[in-house]
């Protein structure tokens, strides 16, 4: 979706400012979100397909000036409510008013070492097929404008480029991350020169590669 | 709170600073008393342990950050066959290490030279290859630094103080999968004959994703 997530190539943002000595949590809270965030990935009520989904779905003001884990709080907010486990009211009292709905899971304490370890979270699925595109490969990204999840963003639409590399079969988030299964594809990694992206002004040496599935891609 | 970077001393940080991070809310408390009752809300319905946040928080302050990625860059630069595994299979070569955590199910590690400069970037969220670098600096996470890196690199890299010649390629990698990329940057001069653990301390976080190059002994 081009929403306020799809940032590449918007300008007017000014300088990258780096911070200097920056702790990695700036409060007590952005620390807890973040703990929130990934504990609750133990529920298996979402894939982090729909995770990225329901942050790019905010409002794109309020995504452009949130802070990071403001932005993390709010999806998984509207995640909690929209699977039926916790309630609006419940968020506004911020007392249990409804059971619990049965999860797949929870973090427990004495697992927590081992469940960041897991690999869990590897993308890579068995193959079905050959991948139709190999090294060299010229390409042409889709030109289209979906209204759901994608990660084919707006500045790399419509472009030609060359495949680098096959990364592998791996879950396609434009069908999970629109709650339509993992519908895995072949990966490639994609090389676009700054010319053919940007215009003839960027240097000609300069390019930008993108990881992207097989069906964004169409051999030219 | 007491926050060890992993990469530097530790330091006490207080919440008295000028950035606003609360993106307009009249008051950082109102951010703290609402994720402080969202927490209390999931505990009391069962599906999260506050044990298990303050662990998720305390491995990710102390225990998993860019001394993993210093350790890999170091490594292949003492190690040719470790670099040349690195090359071909970046994933099971920094697997190899130990460093097998979420965000890094996928490692490609892509190689600074004399002729091409890498930068990562995730303009779509926040993509970063946590398993070597940690949790991403709020830079990395924000408008500036997303819109940025993909229509001028060499603007972005002049931000950081680094101005590389126009002869130099700049190849930016946005990390549009579950792919996660680390730069291994250029091994500095007068640093032959050092061990791993001497040369992986030269190496910044900054360097791992590009912003930098790693200096050598004053």
């Amino acid at each position: 979706m081009n929403g306020g997530a799809d940032l590449g190539g918007m300008q007017g943002f000014g300088p990258v400012v780096e911070e200097d000595d920056e702790p990695h949590f700036h409060a007590d809270w952005e620390a807890r979100a973040m703990g929130i965030v990934v504990a609750l990935g133990a529920c298996g009520k979402w894939n982090i397909d729909q995770s990225r989904h329901s942050r790019e779905t905010l409002p794109p003001a309020d995504y452009l000036r949130f802070p990071y884990y403001r932005i993390w709080i709010e999806a998984v907010e509207k995640m909690l409510v929209s699977r039926g486990m916790i309630t609006e009211e419940e968020l506004k009292s911020g007392r249990l008013q409804v059971d619990p709905v049965e999860v797949r899971g929870t973090l427990a304490p004495g697992a927590v070492w081992q469940a960041i370890h897991s690999l869990a979270g590897a993308a890579d699925r068995q193959e079905k097929d050959l991948p139709l595109f190999e090294a060299d490969d010229q390409v042409r990204t889709l030109n289209e404008h979906p209204e759901g999840h994608t990660r084919l963003p707006r500045y790399a639409r419509g472009h030609i480029g060359a495949v680098v590399k096959v990364l592998g079969f791996h879950v396609f988030p434009d069908s999970s991350g629109n709650d339509l299964g993992d519908d895995p594809r072949w990966l490639y990694q994609v090389r676009f020169s700054a010319q053919e992206l940007w215009g003839p002004g960027k240097n000609p040496k300069d390019s930008v590669t993108l990881d992207l599935w097989e069906p964004h891609l169409v051999k030219i | 709170m007491t926050h060890n970077h992993g990469d530097g001393p530790s330091h006490d940080h207080d919440h008295d600073h000028d950035h606003d991070h609360t993106g307009g809310m009249s008051h950082l408390g109102e951010m703290d008393a609402r994720v402080r009752a969202l927490e209390s809300l999931l505990v009391e319905k069962g599906y999260v342990q506050s044990e298990s946040i303050d662990q998720l928080i305390e491995i990710y302050e102390t225990q998993i950050g860019p001394k993993n990625g210093a350790h890999v860059v170091a490594k292949s630069w003492t190690d040719p066959e470790f670099a040349d595994w690195l090359h071909r299979d970046a994933n099971a070569a920094i697997h190899s290490l130990g460093y097998t955590s979420r965000q890094g199910e996928h490692m490609q590690a892509v190689f600074n030279s004399d002729d091409t400069h890498h930068l990562v970037v995730c303009t779509l969220c926040s993509c970063y290859p946590w398993s070597v670098l940690g949790l991403p600096p709020t830079w990395y996470k924000s408008p500036p630094f997303r819109s940025k890196a993909v229509i001028d690199p060499r603007g972005v890299l002049s931000d950081f103080g680094l101005n590389l010649p126009e002869t130099t390629s700049v190849e930016v990698h946005d990390s549009t999968a579950e792919t996660r990329y680390l730069v291994i940057p250029q091994r500095p001069e007068k640093t032959e004959n050092w061990s791993v653990e001497q040369l992986a301390a030269l190496v910044t976080r900054n360097a791992m994703i590009g912003t930098a190059t790693v200096d050598g002994p004053l």
